[in-house]
């Protein structure tokens, strides 16, 4: 295999998930979560799929290709319900929004 | 030899300004203070995650990832922010508040927790050499897999869409309006 080896590739999934945990817990502001969820949901599929190649097995990509159809699904549902939030003239950030009482 | 090892150089300079804009891009999406800004820098980041599947031979996840994430995703995120309108944020004055050093502790604390389980659970597995076949990751490769091995997951994906997409409308509809 040319290029690095496999491990680098799963230390970059690594620190990106990392980075995407740290803005989920950071950050207040739900579209930014949002984001930042979509980070770590790209770091888990590029440790999936650099595994795949490791091992020659093609459930990794397949894996990977779900996970992609997941975070789509994700993405719509949340928009959606930042959408209706915005209607209803509701604050976006996360810390306000701790009651589902509405 | 020579261009064996010059191909090897190259794909290893393809891989580190991937690995650098992929991390760097992330850490912008983080940290702008305007989600506009930050939906912006995510196109970065799955354009390098685009490279790096490349060069693992994944080429169709590569192309659904351009597709999906950067045609679709984004897009819609960034009608939603423009839609919501300008929420200003600053995230990182007014010095560490308790909750934002317990944020940056956890986050830290699992980066260390999923180093420390891969690198006992590898052991060195990870760095011999393997070869794919050429058709590995093609579209038609994974056409077959998908509808052969993998045909169940294939249909709850198409389900889960459905159901995501229907509740994406019903969240969206003006049926709410007396209480707005």
């Amino acid at each position: 295999m040319l290029g690095p080896d496999v491990a680098w590739y799963i230390a970059v999934a690594a620190f990106l998930f990392g980075i995407g945990a740290l803005g989920v817990l950071i950050r207040r502001n739900t579209l930014v979560v949002l984001l930042s969820l979509e980070l770590m949901l790209n770091g888990g599929n590029l440790a999936l799929i650099a595994l795949s190649r490791q091992w020659h097995n093609g459930a990794g990509q397949i894996f990977g290709l779900t996970v992609m159809a997941i975070a789509a699904s994700e993405v719509c549902v949340g928009l959606g319900l930042v959408v209706a939030l915005n209607r209803r003239n509701l604050s976006l950030d996360v810390d306000t929004l701790s009651e589902l009482r509405g | 030899m020579i261009l064996a090892s010059a191909g090897n150089a190259l794909v290893w300079i393809v891989w580190i300004v991937a690995a650098f804009s992929c991390l760097a891009s992330g850490v912008a999406v983080i940290s702008f203070s305007n989600a506009f800004y930050s939906a912006l820098a995510l196109i970065g980041n799955l354009a390098s995650l685009a490279v790096m599947y490349l060069l693992l031979s994944a080429e169709f996840v590569a192309a659904a990832q351009v597709l999906v994430y950067a045609g679709a995703v984004v897009v819609m995120f960034l009608f939603v922010i423009a839609y919501v309108g300008p929420r200003r944020e600053t995230p990182w004055s007014g010095g560490p508040s308790w909750q934002t050093v317990g944020a940056a502790a956890a986050a830290g604390a699992l980066l260390v927790e999923i180093v420390v389980a891969v690198g006992m659970q590898a052991n060195g597995s990870l760095s011999h050499e393997t070869s794919v076949g050429t058709d590995f990751g093609t579209p038609g490769w994974i056409g077959r897999v998908f509808l052969t091995d993998h045909l169940l997951a294939f249909e709850i994906t198409s389900v889960v869409l459905l159901v995501a997409a229907v509740g994406g409308v019903i969240l969206g509809s003006h049926t709410r309006r007396a209480t707005a």
